[in-house]
């Protein structure tokens, strides 16, 4: 990508492949309102993949749910992101991006905490977000695929995202 | 969503004082009720005028009696003769 090296993240705790992924309630939002709603109530449907983001309005949240729209993922698998923007962001992000997928609103950035993902920005002091993490899991949560971001930025490969979900 | 979700489903904009009024009726009744909260737009209101054919809020969808309605005093006069002593508040 660059002629240097990126910067790389510390290690993280996320869930691995096997585990059961933390169940979480926060406002869903889609394009039209948001509720109140768990993650488990996603899974009972069937396996969700669960992208968590950089705020909406940073530019590799744009590219992941570019590529993810560009390759009809939301159209494979119940797809919902999860970031730190509110979710009047959450509703206009969905329309600029033209995406058919719904977002968690999770501003204190607990459930980057449950899942040990949490990215404190370098000088915005107060501000925690989500290091970007991809998680596929099925009807019990239980992680089918995971890719966690190395870098800053790092970006998964969408390929392989693909794959696991048409298997999943 | 889910089959154990409330029966009453509220259309809300958030600190809309005709919608909390709404909220506090239903919770001095101790009414289960999920929000659904919209824009503050009317035009981005779409969702509510499919259901209660105007885009206004508070809009009320009551699935134990099938009733949908809009407008707080209404609600109001309703969530009372439904589910309280028919006095209202």
């Amino acid at each position: 990508m660059v002629d240097f090296d990126v910067v790389e993240l510390p290690p993280h705790d996320a869930p691995d492949v096997g585990d059961t992924a933390p169940d979480f309630t926060r406002p869903l939002v889609d394009e039209e309102y948001w509720e109140d709603a768990s993650l488990s109530d996603l899974t009972d449907e069937g396996p969700v993949l669960l992208v968590f983001h950089t705020m909406d309005g940073a530019f590799p949240s744009t590219y992941i749910w570019n590529n993810l729209r560009d390759r009809g993922v939301p159209e494979e698998v119940q797809t919902v992101g999860v970031s730190i923007s509110s979710p009047y962001e959450h509703k206009t992000f969905l329309a600029e991006r033209g995406v058919d997928a719904r977002l968690f609103s999770d501003p204190a950035a607990d459930v980057a905490t449950d899942y040990g993902i949490e990215n404190d920005l370098d000088d915005m002091t107060g501000i925690t977000e989500h290091r970007p993490a991809v998680f596929l899991l099925d009807e019990d949560r239980e992680v089918q695929y995971r890719w966690v971001a190395a870098q800053w930025p790092d970006f998964p490969d969408y390929d392989e995202i693909v794959a696991a979900v048409s298997d999943a | 969503m889910s089959d154990d979700q409330p029966a009453i489903t509220l259309y809300r904009l958030q600190a809309c004082p005709y919608c909390e009024r709404v909220v506090r009726v239903l919770d001095e009744h101790g009414l289960d009720y999920r929000s659904r909260f919209v824009e503050p737009m009317h035009s981005d209101r779409n969702v509510v005028k499919r259901v209660s054919g105007k885009r206004t809020v508070p809009a009320l969808v009551d699935e134990n009696t099938g009733v949908t309605m809009s407008e707080s005093a209404n609600i109001v006069d309703y969530l009372e003769r439904t589910y309280g002593n028919g006095e209202v508040a």
